[in-house]
């Protein structure tokens, strides 16, 4: 019970952490690719091009990002466990 | 599923509960546990804030840079592309463990790389490198193995960065990072450095060269009838006040990934090649 109050003590302290911090910043969380380096290719005549394989549409690249982020992290996974083996008399769920 | 739980037994159920709420309960040391709780708390800040869908990076974006320059960014990246598999090939046969080895840090470059960090003194994001942890564990060479991996896959599929521009972005992250990280980390061990305080260092300055080289890759094609340095200054200074900190970040991730690793397996850090402050078998 007190795992369970604590637990929902820190989410709830994060979310509103997060909610006061986004609100007292007024900006957009632009890249350095949008506010630096496409801004000075811009002023340099160069814009960037569409991607060949275009994923930025709508929830596509959300959608790329999560598969990428879950294989990374599979692969990541599967190799940590060779390399970093459960110790012997650690519980194998 | 649940019909799948219900079957399973009360001590199976109470075994699984254990280990997951207590994976090391007793054996850990307190550098390990100090270790586990800073991967913990990465892990907490990926899943946190590491797939919005926009995308933040300092890769050249497709179509920046003119021909000429693209293609002279390939052929520089390609001599150490090249250094880099045949290392790969050698190292492998010598010793079976490495490519593991190469497998994670390849899907930790590919991970860090394409996470935008929130850099609130700034209001911008950007994404640290990863290469300064790789070139102290795996080498410089193979970073750029990895790295190159990594950007081809970001640009075929994330939208991040470009096919034409894949050389100078192998340049600027997988050469100059790498070198950059493994110079500062066996220049600093030379001086007496401890291992943790030098991954740092490799990490803060492996991301400020990277970025540093962005900075002159845009100025050396974009600077026109201006001037280069002049440019590469400004751009370099646009970039400061989000890399400043992500620099200082990154050299934290680093240190981290050192310390793990010193923790739990200190064997390891052996088998690449560098020392450990306490020696140890392969655990």
């Amino acid at each position: 019970m007190k795992k369970t109050l604590l637990t929902g003590g820190l989410i709830l302290a994060l979310a509103a952490g997060l909610y006061f911090t986004l609100k007292s910043f007024n900006t957009p969380w632009s890249g350095v690719d949008e506010t630096v380096v496409e801004k000075f290719a811009r002023e340099a005549g160069r814009p960037p091009r569409t991607p060949l394989i275009n994923t930025d549409q709508g929830d596509l690249l959300l959608f790329f990002f999560l598969i990428a982020g879950s294989a990374g992290g599979f692969v990541g996974g599967y190799y940590f466990r060779e390399l970093f083996p459960p110790k012997p008399n650690q519980p194998n769920v | 599923m649940n019909s799948h739980c219900s079957r399973k037994s009360k001590k199976d159920r109470n075994d699984a509960k254990r280990a997951l709420s207590n994976p090391f309960p007793r054996e850990r040391t307190q550098g390990g546990a100090c270790a586990l709780r800073l991967s913990t708390l990465f892990a907490a800040c990926v899943l946190i804030i590491g797939f919005p869908p926009i995308v933040c990076a300092m890769h050249i974006s497709e179509g920046i840079l003119p021909a000429p320059w693209a293609g002279l960014w390939f052929l520089v990246s390609l001599p150490f592309l090249a250094w880099g598999l045949r290392d790969l090939h050698i190292r492998s046969e010598r010793d079976p463990f490495f490519k593991p080895l190469v497998g994670l840090v390849g899907a930790a470059v590919f991970i860090i790389s394409c996470m935008p960090v929130p850099v609130p003194t700034a209001g911008t994001c950007s994404h640290p490198c990863g290469t300064g942890m790789a070139a102290i564990l795996i080498g410089p060479s193979l970073t750029v193995v990895v790295t190159s991996v990594a950007l081809t896959l970001q640009a075929l599929f994330l939208a991040h960065g470009g096919l034409t521009t894949m050389g100078a972005d192998i340049v600027s992250m997988g050469v100059a990072g790498s070198l950059a990280g493994y110079g500062v980390f066996q220049l600093a061990r030379r001086l007496g450095v401890a291992p943790v305080t030098a991954a740092f260092l490799a990490g803060l300055l492996s991301d400020w060269t990277t970025y540093a080289v962005t900075s002159f890759e845009l100025a050396s094609a974009l600077h026109g009838s201006g001037s280069m340095l002049k440019m590469f200054l400004v751009i370099g200074a646009a970039f400061a006040p989000t890399q400043i900190p992500l620099g200082i970040f990154e050299g934290f991730l680093t240190a981290g990934a050192w310390r793990f690793i010193q923790a739990r397996r200190p064997g390891l850090l052996e088998r690449v090649g560098k020392q450990p402050e306490k020696s140890g078998g392969i655990a």
